[in-house]
Formats: structure tokens, sequence, C-alpha cells
């Protein structure tokens, strides 16, 4: 037995040295660094330096943090409605058609941020844009430019969301047990106070867990608020991205880094002992 | 309630294939400018991908670390699935805690933290940071799917060719392995497909050194609109529809994303 203890942490021994060298090293560095002070000779040296705290807590980077959650929350519920009959519905179809579905929503999950932007750079452009369609429609008079914009960006980053969101709910439609929705209907009850009585209150713990998940992936959004808005729609992970490669100020990325990990740390733990609370 | 069904259906398809098809449509277009509907037909904007050395050279760079990164992260997640699904041990469930949480962060902090690694040892710029990097942050994708594929090992097979005498290695390859594979083989998909689409990573461990794909495409939409950008997106989304195909093919796709069947 001892032996086969031994061939264990032998078998382990490579996947932990690359798990301690590459998560747990780096993200002790961005704790210290965020407490680096900044020195005209070498860049940075470590420090106990709370300067870059300090500098977070001034209303420029407050009102970022708050426009970041503001946004994330709206993106959220839009995404959260637009999708989750979506999801309710995938559960139903046939394994082929749900597998096709799956396919392509998996292909559009993991295409590359930058090229779901590029496309709504072309959608909210003026002369190809949906704002001609607006015009056709009658509703304007002449075309327009929707970039850069807020709405640019919540349209940008509920599309890019969407199939996280179908996808997160989609488990649990196919745990729920439909008979539930038939017996509600053989009662009496209509498709729709079936749906609202039967079928919402029993994914209710996926509507959260889901939701959630979204918040956080929308929040390390990078590319979207670059393309689609202006300077003053940047979130906070643009802005860390913005601080570490383009201004080469390490410390103060890696404070607002802490600054974003304990927020979506904040949500996640939040919610979940919420949810946990509940059950018990 | 049917036809409201059907029509939200319809809408929502037309809500996620339109840009999609935007984008394909313009792919096709013949003329050097941005025009929706497209100007004439052609397919010239795909041959440039292939005949212009600064978009291949960038399309090899990121197929090269999306497959080196996909077999590393494998590599890893391989071990430390099979401890926690053979022996239980406290240590293996907490390296795999360790190895799902980067992915569940916003990326910008790994990439910041990688970053910060990198530079410290003296690493900064080097083209194998991002294999590493992109072995690493997606370690949770084939953790997840080969914990999932050994779940589905009957543990009492293994046992039964254990008393009949099998060493610990011809039972790994008889039998776990073959049950196990298609969904350590999606677990590699998953990383290939999300490593050739990654961007903040990539920047931040060798932006300056390595253009990958999407680095360049993010570059490109700096100076202006390009029309090869629309050919690439309509190739990206084929290469992502045919990985997923395959793993549909091979393993259970629903399964794989949590459902029960």
């Amino acid at each position: 037995m001892s032996e086969k203890g031994i061939a264990n942490k032998l078998l382990l021994l490579p996947s932990s040295l690359v798990i301690g060298a590459f998560v747990i090293v780096p993200c002790a560095l961005v704790l210290l660094a965020s407490l680096a002070s900044i020195s005209d000779s070498e860049g940075w040296v470590f420090a106990l330096d709370l300067s870059n705290f300090a500098r977070f807590f001034s209303w420029f980077y407050i009102e970022r943090a708050l426009f970041s959650i503001g946004l994330c929350m709206m993106v959220v519920v839009i995404s959260l409605l637009l999708a989750y009959p979506f999801a309710y519905f995938l559960s139903g179809f046939s394994a082929k058609v749900k597998n096709i579905w799956l396919i392509y929503i998996l292909a559009q999950l993991t295409l590359s941020e930058v090229l779901i932007a590029f496309s709504w750079q072309i959608l909210l452009s003026r002369k190809s844009g949906l704002s001609n369609i607006l015009v056709s429609l009658g509703l304007f008079d002449k075309p327009f430019a929707m970039t850069p914009s807020a709405t640019g960006v919540l349209l940008g980053l509920v599309y890019l969301v969407i199939p996280f969101m179908i996808l997160l709910l989609y488990p649990a439609f196919s745990r729920m047990d439909k008979s539930l929705v038939e017996a509600a209907r053989t009662l009496g009850a209509s498709p729709l106070r079936s749906f609202f009585t039967v079928v919402v209150p029993t994914t209710k713990s996926a509507i959260i867990s889901s939701s959630v998940t979204v918040f956080v992936l929308t929040l390390g959004a990078v590319i979207v608020p670059q393309v689609l808005g202006a300077p003053k729609h940047w979130t906070l992970s643009v802005l860390i991205m913005d601080q570490a490669v383009f201004n080469s100020n390490v410390p103060f990325a890696s404070a607002l880094a802490v600054v974003l990990l304990l927020l979506s740390g904040g949500v996640i733990g939040t919610i979940f002992f919420l949810g946990k609370g509940k059950t018990a | 309630m049917t036809f409201l069904r059907r029509i939200y259906l319809a809408l929502f398809a037309v809500y996620l294939l339109g840009p999609i098809f935007v984008i394909a449509a313009v792919s096709f277009n013949a003329k050097k400018f941005l025009a929706f509907p497209p100007r004439g037909f052609s397919f010239r904007w795909y041959v440039e991908i292939f005949a212009a050395e600064e978009w291949l050279t960038s399309l090899t760079a990121s197929l090269t670390i999306a497959l080196s990164s996909a077999t590393l992260s494998v590599v890893i997640a391989l071990p430390i699935a099979y401890v926690v699904w053979s022996r239980n041990l406290r240590y293996a469930k907490a390296l795999l805690s360790l190895g799902i949480a980067p992915f569940i962060l916003p990326p910008v902090i790994m990439a910041l933290a990688f970053l910060l690694m990198f530079s410290s040892i003296g690493m900064y710029g080097w083209a194998i940071n991002v294999v590493i990097a992109h072995a690493v942050f997606l370690l949770a994708l084939p953790l997840v799917t080969i914990s999932l594929g050994l779940e589905s090992v009957d543990k009492e097979l293994v046992e039964a060719s254990r008393t009949m005498g099998a060493t610990g290695w011809t039972v790994f390859k008889t039998v776990i392995f073959p049950i196990a594979a298609p969904f350590a083989f999606a677990g590699f998909a998953f990383c290939f497909v999300i490593s050739l689409n990654e961007y903040i990573i990539a920047l931040m461990t060798v932006g300056f050194t390595v253009e990958t794909l999407p680095i360049k495409i993010f570059n490109a939409l700096r100076y202006g609109y390009s029309p090869v950008i629309a050919s690439i997106a309509v190739m990206f989304l084929v290469i992502n529809v045919i990985v997923f195909s395959l793993i549909a093919k091979f393993s259970n796709l629903p399964r794989i994303l949590g459902a029960q069947e």
C-alpha cells in the first residue's frame, strides 16, 4: 500500500510542480506587486506600499468599478431573459437537432472576442449597419453610426455571453422532470402559467449560478468595450490591461487586479452563501 | 403557444446567426472596402490569408501554440484526474481545485500573473510562455472532461481484471484508457479551440514578440477595416464547428456539457 502511495505521489509530481510554479507563484506575485512601490530607476520594487490601492479609491476608479458592475448586471439580466426560453426549448429538441444546435452554440461561444467585436463593429457602423434597416423601415431619416457608445458595448457583450448563458442553463432543463409540466397542464394550467409556476421555480438554483458565472465572465471582457466603446465605457479589465501593457505600471495594474479578484470572488461567494442558506 | 414559440425560436435564430451571416457575406465581397450587401463575389480574401505572409505567419503561430498547449494541458490534467478517481486522495482533490481555479477568474488576472511571473524569471517574451500559460489557464477543461470520462468506468470491471492478474499498467491500457480516451480528446479539443481564439493572455505573455491571429486581428482593427478579418472569422467558425462535430461524434456532447440524458 505504501508503495502505491509513493507511486501516486510520483505520478502527481510533475503536475504539482506545474501548478505550483504557474498558478500559485504567479498569483502570489500579483499580490506582492500590488503592494510594490514605483521607483524611477528600477521601474518598481517590492515594498509594503498601499499607495496603489489609495489611487484606486479616487472617484475616477470607483466610478469605473461601479460602471463595470452596473454594465455586467445589465448584460446578465438581458442575456438571461433572451436565453432562458431557448435553453428550455433546446432540452426538448430531438437528439439530432439538439446536437446540431449544441455544436453551433459551442462554435460561437469559442469564437474569439476579437471577432465578435469586429462583427458588431460592422453591424453598428453607419455604412452597412443596422441603422440602414431602421431607415428603410422609415424610423430614421439617414443612417448613423451606433459606435462608440454604451449601447454598442452592451449589445456586443450580450451577444458574447448568450452562448454561455444557454449552455449553463441547459443541464438544469435536461434534468428537470418534464412530467411536472404535464401534470400542471392536465390540472388545467395554461402553458404560460405552468412555465412560470413550475419550470421557473424548479430551475431557480441554475438561474442563480448561471447568472453569477456570466457576471464574472462579462467582467473579464477586454476587447468589446475597447472596440465598441469610448474610453469612458472601459471596464476594470480593460483598465488593468491598459495599465500593465501600455502604461507599464505593473503595481497599479496588480492592485486593480486584486480589486477585480475580490469583486468577482465576493459576488461568487455571496450568491452561493445565500443560496446555501436557503436550501439548508 | 406553439405560434409564440415558433416566432421566438425564429427570432432567436436570426439573432444568433445574423451577425455571422453578415460577416460571411462581407468576406465574399469583391471590393476592398466594407460593403453590405456585398458587391460582387470573390474568394480573394480567403486566398489572401494564405498568400499574404503576415497572415500566414500568424495562422501558423496560432495553430502551433494551440496544438502544443492543448497537448500539455491534457498531460498535466491526466494524472490528477486519474488519482482523484482511483484513490480519492485529498491532496489530489486540492490539485484539481487549484487547476480549475484559473479558468473561473477573469482572464486578465491570470494574464497579469503570467506576465509578472515570466518577466521576473527573465523569460519575458519567450514564445514558450504562451504555450505554458494557455495550458495552465485551460487546465480546467481536460480536468473536468477526463474526470467525467473516468466516472463512467465501471470500478468492478477494474477489480475483475486485477483479480485475474492484470498489472496496473495493463488495466489502464485495456480497461480505463479506451473508456476515458474520448473524454480526454474532448478536453484536448476544447483547449485547442479556446487557445486558438484567446487574446488577452497571449497578448500579455508574448504580445510583443509573437503575433498570434487574435492579436494580429486586433492590431489590424485599430488601423481600420480589412476584409481579410471577415474571411478569418468565417474560417475560425468553420474550424470550431468541425472540432465540436468531432467531439459530438466520438463522445457524448450533452453529457460533457453536464446534461442528463
